[in-house]
């Protein structure tokens, strides 16, 4: 604070008031509701008061929506996209910075252009390698050499069809790559004169150097994995292979039947936890992460 | 920033990245490529062999009935049909709509509390750890309870209903629909525009402030004067960042598809969720092509914007 000005102070303070009136609003609107019995949530106007019904809400939103194996099915989804895309990120950044490969500029250009390809565009043909990976393989050999091959890979319901399609990382690619860049570059001389390899040099210097780097990328690739929706919805048609974020849709009171907001709000509130805890608990991480490199 | 600006690209997430070359850099053929190679592998597969689909797609027809054989090569004759359909047209007036209201409204909120929390009065850092929450918070999820709290027959605004039935009800009037989806997007994206502002506002020189203040200007004068004009970049990012995530975004089809579902009357049937419902459930794999590569070009558009503008920016540091 430079100067002393009460008034314009009390008018930030009421402000601030207001936005956190609005940002922490709709948070205890659902924790309210998801407390509250049928007949409580339906009050007109709402009623903000919790209710005690928050148990008996709970489990019916959990045996609605299937939520253990739901549950399960993200967690494991969303630390595998994340583990894989820190250790593609951390690669291809180290092809891309530490060798003068006439390739590079091929290469990270291809990985640029990914961002200018959303899911959204190519549903249906990224659905359909999906049940078939080995299609272009395959096409690639006949095409080659003649042979016509059988060999399939379908993706459809299993983890590695969950996984695999989300890997790829231009975010995660430029945030590493910008890291390798603040290196000085006498780090890699004096592992070079030390007689140390590439691959030794990336292992025992860099990924230790890069623990920060890591954390704030596994911050916001967690939050990524955990709230991706239209991919998990798409190809998982068997309920074992349900993420929670697709089972949300579950919850939606149909029209026909009793308006249950207080489960709807018990099973998205309990959805919603786990990047909300890493958002809350990693906040320092997950703002570096989603900032450090736009500077 | 250094380095020939014609290596600089501009990342969506990750802000402006420049290919600057390492001095020290090891001798291998073959070790870039194993190292590249895991997402040169996945990019081929899930982004480039799917994108020539699409590309095919666009300018050809399946054979009639499922039947197998070659496509038919159709020229422009599926862009043609695209843009013959007044639905089409509709949908893109509607994604234009949402884009700018829900952009402008996120904005605007975010600014503002950005502009409070860096006076960094007493307990400010309170309000800034709530005021990322937001974007922890999945685009779905932020449907659905927005669409409790927005529902007409109960949660925040059922009580207007008392008054006067019908005064407000998002399943009916399309207009409602519109503007519940404009909220939820805009309400998710407080959060993150308010870390790219604070920021912003935080990479001030704390001199520069202080200057100014010596020199008699208050706090609103020294916003407008000085914050605002140094913090235009971070906006300019934010602002095309915000306008492509709302058009072809995620956030945009997760929203849509567990609130309004596109209705009603397909009042909020904006692109993306058009063209994940026209491919998925009409089957026209063609038509929804031809829309994803005016999708695509429209992205390449906003990236070229960016583009420009961060060379700009480069120049004059």
């Amino acid at each position: 604070m430079i100067e002393r000005t009460p008034i314009l102070n009390a008018v930030t303070y009421f402000i601030m008031f207001l936005g956190l009136l609005l940002i922490l609003g709709p948070f205890w609107m659902i924790f309210a509701a998801s407390t509250q019995s049928l007949a409580e949530v339906n009050t007109v106007p709402f009623n903000f008061m919790p209710g005690t019904d928050f148990l008996h809400n709970v489990q019916e939103a959990w045996h609605r929506a299937n939520l253990g194996p739901a549950l399960f099915n993200s967690l494991v989804t969303s630390l595998l996209v994340m583990t894989g895309k820190i250790i593609v990120a951390a690669l291809s950044a180290f092809a891309i910075v530490y060798f003068r490969s006439p390739l590079r500029h091929f290469f990270f250009w291809m990985v640029f252009l990914t961002l200018m390809l959303p899911l959204e565009v190519r549903v249906i043909p990224t659905y359909n390698i999906a049940a078939d990976v080995f299609e272009p393989v395959r096409w690639l050999i006949q095409t080659l050499t003649g042979v016509e091959l059988s060999l399939q890979w379908n993706l459809l319901n299993s983890y590695s069809g969950l996984v695999l399609p989300l890997i790829a990382t231009a975010t995660g690619t430029f945030l590493y790559r910008q890291f390798y860049m603040t290196l000085p570059d006498e780090l890699a001389e004096a592992a070079k004169m030390d007689g140390a390899r590439p691959l030794r040099f990336f292992i025992d210097i860099l990924l230790p150097l890069s623990r920060t780097n890591m954390l704030a990328l596994a911050t916001i690739m967690f939050v990524y994995a955990w709230n991706q929706y239209l991919w998990p919805k798409l190809m998982t048609t068997e309920a074992d292979y349900q993420t929670a974020m697709v089972a949300m849709r579950s919850l939606i009171p149909s029209v026909n039947s009793l308006p249950e907001w207080n489960i709807s709000m018990a099973g998205a509130l309990i959805i919603m936890l786990p990047p909300l805890t890493v958002v809350a608990v990693l906040q320092r991480w997950f703002v570096r992460g989603l900032v450090s490199t736009e500077k | 920033m250094s380095g020939p600006s014609y290596f600089l690209v501009y990342d969506r997430n990750a802000g402006p990245v420049d290919l600057m070359n390492k001095r020290a850099v090891f001798k291998s053929w073959w070790l870039p490529m194993a190292f590249a190679l895991p997402q040169l592998l996945l990019i081929f597969f899930f982004f480039y062999w799917p994108a020539t689909s699409v590309l095919t797609w666009a300018f050809s027809l399946e054979p009639a009935f499922g039947g197998v054989g070659e496509r038919l090569f159709v020229g422009w004759d599926n862009f043609r049909d695209v843009f013959a359909d007044t639905e089409y047209w509709r949908s893109v007036s509607l994604s234009l709509f949402f884009a700018f209201s829900a952009t402008a409204l996120s904005m605007f909120i975010a600014f503002v509390l950005a502009i409070c929390v860096d006076r960094q009065l007493k307990g400010s850092g309170l309000f800034r750890f709530f005021y990322i929450w937001p974007y922890a918070i999945a685009a779905p999820a932020v449907g659905l309870a927005f669409r409790f709290i927005f529902a007409p027959e109960s949660g925040l605004i059922a009580v207007v209903n008392t008054w006067s039935p019908d005064l407000w009800n998002p399943a009916k009037f399309g207009s409602h629909a519109m503007i519940l989806v404009i909220v939820c997007f805009a309400w998710k994206w407080i959060g993150y525009n308010f870390i790219f502002m604070t920021a912003g506002l935080q990479s001030i020189p704390r001199s520069l402030i202080e200057a100014s203040a010596m020199d008699g200007s208050g706090p609103v004068r020294r916003a407008f004067d000085l914050q605002i004009p140094l913090l235009a970049p971070t906006l300019f990012f934010l602002l095309v960042l915000n306008l492509t995530e709302s058009f072809v975004g995620p956030d945009t089809y997760g929203i849509v598809d567990l609130t309004t579902e596109g209705g009603p009357n397909k009042s909020t049937d904006v692109m993306v969720y058009r063209i994940v419902s026209e491919a998925f459930r009409g089957l026209n794999y063609s038509g929804a092509a031809a829309q994803s590569l005016v999708l695509i070009a429209l992205i390449m558009l906003f990236t070229f914007i960016q583009f420009r503008y961060v060379e700009r920016r480069v120049h004059y540091k």
